[in-house]
């Protein structure tokens, strides 16, 4: 059996690929990934908003004890960063740990986050990168 | 009189290139396998382009694309095909223009697929998308050719197979960065260079992949060219030929009577190596990135298998104009980190790890 179902890769994939967000008509604050209430309000009065593609780390942290599919790029570093108008943690790729700093600004790119062994679905989605 | 030729209502909007960041020498990868360093110099290289663990033939494509939709300036969702030309792609059955096509914003009314043609199924994507276009069945198409080649290791192919991506966005010639004057193919069935269904690496002729198949192919197609345009090599400002290694493009230029001035500035493999369906495309978007407007330029991409096309351009007066939108081809080439054998081995799974 899958342990990462395509039906569920499929579902999230406009707001892997694209960083889509939801901004909530009722308290205007903005949240990402999108969920079905705000998580601030539980307005259900949602709608879609592309997120900037730029930000700064607020924090970060290196995992050197990864899965095994993330063996290869070991340590990893995970970062919370700041896109203005809401806060996201992703993966922070094409950087060593001394290369982040508090502040740093980073860009939105394109890469594969993770895959179902080697023969199952592959999962593609945003890190972010030093600005280029 | 001639009826003007369809190719001259189509142009380049958009072009983007992607090239990893990292770099392995030729002399790590000779010291490793115990080559002399009389193989890699005679092919005329430097040092090659590794893609990172986190990235692969489609992740490539995405960048490039996003680059060339930034020159293009174009809508989305006007692009009608989606060309994804590759000979390492991560799904052996499951496009890869399609996942491109839904980061881009292009779908869902458009055409995608996959081009299979060793090094030139891009350029068969450009050939197809020249004809959509002048027929009036799409306003703009996307043609990507990205690989990230494979070569057994301890092989010579080692030394040249590297990674990078080149993303084509073609529309109407008004508008154009630089617009086509035609093109010419020339294919035949030559066993050059292949690789088996469900074989890790591929396999090549040796000597074979030389003078009856790259320089055989390239040379008929070029002529044709030149002779369907009454045109000659002193004609062009540049010529890009697919580069395989550093050697090859010169000596097929001198064949044809283009002077190795002619061909330099369009020749990367020798500092980031054959990046396959990427080759010519990539040495195309930096003659590009320098073009000053009316000059031509001829690009003549091939494939193993095997077949090429020849295609002259004309640069626009509106080449200025999106140029400075994206990264440049010398902007990747010196964005660069060299790595160890070891680390490139880990980098593209040549290793056999158990994983739980």
């Amino acid at each position: 059996m899958l342990s990462k179902s395509p039906p569920v890769v499929w579902r999230s994939r406009i707001y892997r690929y694209r960083l889509i967000g939801c901004k909530c008509k009722n308290c205007g604050r903005v949240h990402y990934p999108p969920a079905s209430a705000c998580p601030y309000c539980s307005s259900r009065d949602l709608e879609e908003v592309e997120l900037p593609r730029v930000g700064k780390v607020l924090s970060y942290s290196i995992v050197y004890a990864v899965d095994s599919d993330a063996r290869e790029r070991s340590p990893v570093i995970l970062g919370l960063i700041d896109l203005g108008v809401t806060r996201i943690i992703a993966e922070i790729t094409d950087a060593n740990p001394e290369d982040i700093k508090i502040g740093s600004q980073l860009e939105a790119v394109f890469r594969r986050i993770g895959e179902d062994g080697e023969t199952g679905v592959i999962i593609y989605g945003l890190k972010f990168r030093p600005v280029i | 009189m001639c009826a003007a030729r369809p190719e001259s209502s189509v142009g380049i909007r958009g072009w983007g290139v992607y090239i990893p960041r990292f770099r392995i020498s030729m002399v790590e990868i000779a010291r490793e396998w115990g080559w002399s360093d009389y193989q890699w110099k005679a092919l005329g290289m430097v040092e090659r382009s590794v893609a990172g663990p986190d990235e692969d033939s489609t992740t490539m494509g995405v960048e490039a694309s996003i680059n060339a939709l930034k020159r293009a300036n174009i809508n989305p969702s006007d692009i009608g095909a989606v060309f994804f030309g590759s000979e390492s792609k991560p799904y052996a059955v499951k496009p890869s223009a399609t996942i491109i096509a839904e980061v881009l914003g292009i779908t869902p009314l458009t055409m995608a697929s996959d081009l299979e043609f060793a090094c030139r199924a891009a350029s068969e994507g450009l050939r197809a998308s020249i004809g959509l276009i002048a027929s009036g069945m799409v306003k703009y198409a996307l043609v990507v050719g990205s690989d990230t080649s494979q070569a057994n290791p301890g092989d010579v192919l080692e030394f040249t197979a590297s990674s990078g991506a080149a993303t084509l966005i073609l529309g109407g010639s008004s508008g154009s960065a630089a617009y086509f004057e035609g093109s010419f193919s020339y294919i035949t069935d030559t066993p050059d260079f292949w690789r088996r269904e469900g074989s890790p690496y591929p396999r090549h002729g040796e000597g074979f992949t030389g003078e009856p198949a790259y320089f055989k192919h390239i040379v008929e197609a070029v002529r044709g060219l030149m002779d369907s345009l009454g045109l000659k090599p002193s004609d062009f400002n540049y010529a890009v030929f697919h580069q395989p290694n550093g050697r090859f493009p010169l000596k097929v230029g001198e064949m044809l009577g283009f002077k190795a001035e002619q061909i330099k500035l369009g020749l990367v493999t020798p500092i980031i190596g054959n990046t396959y369906n990427g080759s010519a495309l990539i040495g195309l978007a930096r003659v590009l990135d320098y073009a000053k407007p009316g000059e031509r330029i001829l690009v003549a991409p091939f494939g193993s298998g095997a077949g090429s096309d020849a295609y002259s351009l004309i640069v626009t007066d509106s080449i200025d104009e999106s140029r400075e939108r994206a990264p440049t081809v010398d902007y990747y080439i010196k964005n660069k980190v060299m790595i160890t054998y070891s680390q490139y081995s880990k980098f593209r799974r040549l290793l056999r790890v158990i994983r739980e």
